[in-house]
């Protein structure tokens, strides 16, 4: 964290500028102004079946259980986001009046959902309200009428506790909106043409995990879906690039991933296995097949093949047969459901090879879903594979079966072993 | 003392029994809780692949298994003996977690014989009652048939994704399949295994001597598969470590690999590890139970109750806990009288081991059921008429296992057991060696019961069971003449060096592993004199009540029994939701 003392100095001085009092624009709630403001959550009734069940999809394509559901209660909040800048507990939303959201009217729940402006000051944007502010009008009144049918749960948040100073002055977030926040609406037809595009922008919010960020934490537009580290992960390409995005993948393929999980070459795990178990396995097969369309239109990165490595007969060849291919096949065809693919997934062969040093490492579950309720896991090698080992036996895979990816740095490897808390490789007297 | 929410119905022990019909229960609607007395366990985290298998841990010292400290029961051949307590695994291989022995278990998955089914009347109509009713045997009726267990066989083995090759598909016999099957209604889900070394020396020989040998039906996939609930199961990659391991790559069925990544979701499942069911609760009229009681791992004892209580632990802890909580009435060995402990029986095991020199078996390569077996002298396959005995052995080659250390036993007679000359042998038979094992039959018998132990209890004060058992003289003539068999294939399958064993030519023993395949304690039948749970597997004296483990079996085939167990499991759940919770009461008048 060798930046740390200039981007709080970065955030105070922004702070500072914003409370003078320059910009209205990001703070500016006027569209919320269909909103009611009479009417309590926790007071309020809807009879409007169809719109409490439209509702509970917006409620699924935006995922919001995966971030306020731990376990304390549906929706009752609890979970912990490790963000560089401390931990942030997710609030309780449901319609408990004292430790819920169920004294805020319709117009408070806008206002906190599409301009972060909640009940207890500003939000931050691990609350992905800087992607919720491209809800429509409507989907966010079916969120209210679906909101006022939770459970109240009485379960007291204190969501700052993880937060350090300056962080915890929530405050400062209006300086961060007026540098970063578009607080603008959804452009486009958001029930049309552009569904799959509202899709992944606005409930979906993919870019929050896809798109690089800046020193402040803010997504870098240029570099939108084009892949991200995130708490440990890499967040892949999510773009129509060919080589580590999703341009050689079908659409066909892309929505099955979304909505099970797998499309018996990628799996999901990690914080994806959360997005398609709380949300997208939700989705109707034809908003993933749009949101598969839309992400394939979009421009990739620059990222291009390399001429592949030739490794067979090496030690990672050798590594990949005795440890890997019981289970992902001698021609690294994966098994069905249950075991992904390296031969043609594309998943495998980012730049960026955080994610299969991270299951090296620690093992990995797939994601469970009704469709594929198998959630396969992944060992770890920690134990029995040096960082020069794991680096080996990852470029086999990536230059394999018609593959081809860069080294895998055993750096890489050495630092997440660090990172990860890892264990060390067995050596004789341990 | 605790008490849980109520729930619709409490299973007592998530093996294949227990998770079988939590899936079927829960699928209907119902909220049902299962406690078992281990801890939770995955395939993928507790015995991952990254991990070589230990033989030493697993097979040797059996770490999967639950131990003798936490539940042994007392051992005698006869009631004028006294019976003392086993200290050591002996023939019980119970599982240690939720799974129970489905997690460790090697995975022969056969149906029973339909001569099973009916083995009272059959004989009596073949043979006349002099041989069923011989002063020693105990012959009784399932109350089932085999074709009324069909259809719940061919649900478990879809579930299972069992690999093999019918031989029997609605009356067509099949080339390749065992022709002395029941019919079945399809063929298995998944291809037979590959056919190894020791099996094709045993199928030419078995061949020519006008035999009909077939590939073993196992819970070790050939093939990638998705179970009818989605579930998805990875291919067998012939590693061998099977039988007391457990199998992180999902090609070995178990409730883990098959079930609990659907039951586990469900909203309306809970389980509850560490907890060991001590009692089940009896309501004040008798007629009904209200739940059950047990330890938590704290020591805390709690109450569960529900509508409805599933009892499905293994089989001697399923018949002892009917006779704590004082259900049913227990049998009487002098009269015959009372059903409870009633047909404990167990398998007659017998066998040649032999070596062939100049083959290469190759045993590193292998599956935990895998094998070749011949049912010529299985069942009522053949003519008893001028035999000594009722029913045979399914006669099985294995490939199931290079295990080095425990092969460093097998040796032929005069090998030196230590020193140069022992590893130059192991060194030259490592390779040579096979066997033929007859998976023998056992005729229960008027003097085989289970009872509560009159002096030892376990560490919860609670009486420990009390075997009480030898082998019936029908059952030492079997064993008797198919080693006898054996002998004659391992000559043609060209055996220089052949040692026959039998297990039943000495006192039956719990202290020295044959089989593992105990059986009986609450019988299934047709009649509530003579059992302890009606057709569907309900009890006959608490309506609500209903018991699915390998106790329900009247008597013991030349087969394994999981799959019979599966199958009745199924059958159970699917007649409590179907049947008994329409309708609460019982589903055949006594």
């Amino acid at each position: 964290m060798a930046n740390w003392k200039w981007i709080a100095g970065g955030v105070v001085v922004v702070a500072a500028v914003a409370v003078g009092g320059w910009v209205w624009t990001t703070v500016d709630t006027s569209r919320n102004a269909g909103a009611d403001d009479q009417i309590a959550l926790a007071d309020f009734v809807s009879d409007d079946t169809d719109a409490i069940a439209r509702g509970e999809y917006v409620m699924r394509s935006a995922d919001c259980a995966a971030c306020h559901t731990q376990g304390q209660g549906d929706f009752a909040g609890g979970y912990e986001i490790g963000t560089p800048f401390g931990t942030l507990v997710s609030s309780n939303i449901t319609p408990d009046r004292d430790t819920g959201i169920g004294a805020m009217t319709e117009r408070d729940f806008f206002d906190a959902v599409r301009q972060g402006q909640g009940s207890k000051g500003m939000l931050y944007p691990a609350m992905p309200y800087t992607a919720y502010a491209k809800l429509t009008d409507q989907d966010m009144h079916d969120l209210w009428a679906y909101m006022s049918t939770l459970d109240p749960v009485s379960n007291a948040i204190d969501e700052n506790a993880g937060m350090g100073f300056p962080y915890n002055q929530r405050i400062a977030m209006l300086g961060w909106n007026m540098l970063f926040f578009d607080n603008s609406g959804f452009k486009g037809d958001a029930g049309g043409a552009d569904r799959g595009r509202y899709l992944v922008d606005a409930g979906g919010h993919c870019s929050s995990c896809h798109t690089p960020r800046n020193a402040l934490g803010a997504e870098i537009s240029d570099n939108y879906l084009q892949g991200a580290r995130v708490d440990g992960w890499y967040a892949p390409e999510i773009t129509s690039n060919p080589h580590q995005g999703l341009g050689q993948v079908s659409v066909d393929d892309i929505a099955a991933y979304l909505g099970t999980g797998t499309d018996g070459h990628a799996m999901a795990s990690g914080p994806m296995a959360d997005a398609v178990e709380h949300s997208l396995q939700y989705l109707r097969p034809d908003d993933l097949t749009a949101m598969a369309q839309y992400m394939k239109s979009v421009p990739g990165s620059g990222v291009t093949t390399p001429a592949p490595m030739d490794l067979t007969a090496t030690r990672g060849a050798l590594a990949y047969e005795v440890n890997c291919a019981a289970c992902h096949g001698v021609s690294g065809e994966g098994m069905g459901l249950l075991v992904p693919a390296f031969a043609d997934n594309h998943a495998v062969l980012s730049d960026d090879a955080t994610n299969l040093a991270r299951v090296m490492l620690l093992g990995a579950r797939a994601a469970h879903t009704q469709a594929a309720p198998t959630g396969g896991g992944m060992p770890s090698f920690a134990w029995k594979m040096d960082d020069a080992q794991i680096a080996d036996v990852l470029d086999y895979i990536r230059n394999s079966w018609g593959n081809a990816a860069r080294p895998v740095d055993p750096a890489l490897v050495t630092q997440m072993r660090s990172s990860l808390d890892a264990r060390n490789k067995i050596t004789a007297g341990e | 003392m605790a008490t849980n929410q109520k729930a619709d119905v409490v299973i007592v022990g998530l093996g294949w029994a227990g998770s079988l019909m939590a899936e079927e229960l829960t699928r209907a609607g119902l909220n049902v809780v299962a406690i078992d007395r281990g801890p939770w366990m995955d395939t993928s985290t507790h015995t991952p692949p990254a991990v070589d298998p230990d033989e030493l841990r697993w097979a040797i010292r059996k770490e999967l298994f639950s131990p003798p400290k936490d539940n042994t029961l007392t051992f005698r051949n006869t009631t004028d003996q006294v019976a003392v307590p086993q200290r050591d695994f002996g023939i019980f291989e119970l599982g240690g977690g939720v799974g129970g022995a489905g997690f460790h278990w090697a995975g022969m998955a056969w149906r029973f014989d339909p001569y099973d089914f009916e083995i009272r009347s059959r004989t009596i109509e073949r043979y006349g009652i002099e041989r069923a009713d011989d002063g020693e045997l105990q012959l009784q009726d399932w109350g089932i048939t085999y074709d009324e267990l069909e259809p719940f066989y061919d649900r478990f083995e879809r579930i299972a994704g069992i690999s093999g090759k019918a031989g029997n598909i609605q009356g067509k016999i099949n080339a390749g399949g065992n022709p002395f099957e029941g019919p079945r209604s399809r063929e298995y889900p998944t291809p037979a295994l590959k056919t190894l070394r020791s099996m094709e020396v045993f199928n030419d020989a078995t061949t020519r001597m006008g035999y009909h040998p077939f590939t073993i039906p196992v819970a070790n996939l050939s093939q990638p598969y998705v179970n009818p609930l989605g579930v998805s199961m990875g291919a067998c990659s012939y590693c061998g470590f099977c039988l007391g391991f457990g199998c992180g790559n999902y090609s070995k069925s178990s409730p883990q690999a098959c079930i609990f990544p659907v039951l586990m979701r469900r909203k309306n499942f809970r389980l509850l590890t560490e907890s060991c069911v001590i009692r089940v609760n009896k309501a004040e009229d008798g007629e009904t139970v209200t739940g059950v009681t047990y330890v938590d791992a704290q020591g805390q004892e709690h109450v569960q109750e529900a509508d409805i209580v599933c009892v499905t632990a293994f089989q001697v802890d399923s018949t002892r806990l009917l006779l704590l909580s004082e259900i049913g009435q227990p049998y009487d060995p002098r009269t015959q009288e009372g059903s409870v402990g009633r047909n404990f029986t167990f398998q007659t095991v017998s066998g040649v081991d032999m070596w062939i020199e100049g083959e290469q078996m190759n045993p590193f390569i292998g599956a935990g059921g895998l094998g070749s077996q011949i049912d010529d002298y299985n069942a009522d396959n053949f003519d008893h008429s001028d035999l000594d005995f009722l029913h045979g052995a399914g006669m099985l080659t294995l490939a199931r296992d290079g295990l080095p250390i425990s092969k460093a036993g097998k040796l032929p007679e005069g090998t030196p057991r230590w020193g140069a000359g022992f590893k130059q042998a192991y060194k030259d038979h490592y390779q040579t060696y096979t066997t033929i094992f007859n998976q023998g039959s056992s005729m229960p018998i008027k003097q085989g019961y289970l009872d509560l132990d009159p002096t030892y209890t376990d560490k919860f004060g609670q009486p420990l069971l009390r075997v009480t058992y030898d082998y019936s003289q029908s059952d030492r003539n079997m064993a008797k003449f198919t080693m006898d068999r054996a002998v004659e294939i391992a000559q043609e399958m060209g055996a220089q060096h052949i040692t026959p064993f039998n297990f039943a030519d000495k006192p039956f023993t719990t202290a020295v592993i044959a089989s593992d395949h105990v059986i009986g304690g609450t019988p299934m039948g047709a009649d509530s004199r003579t059992s302890v749970v009606n057709p569907w597997l309900q009890s006959w004296d608490c309506h609500n009540l209903f018991v699915c483990s390998a106790s329900v079996f009247p008597m013991n085939s030349g087969y394994n029994p999981t799959g019979t167990v599966g199958a009745l499991a199924i059958r159970a759940a699917q007649a409590i939701v179907e049947k008994y919770v329409p309708n609460p009461g019982p589903l055949v008048e006594a």
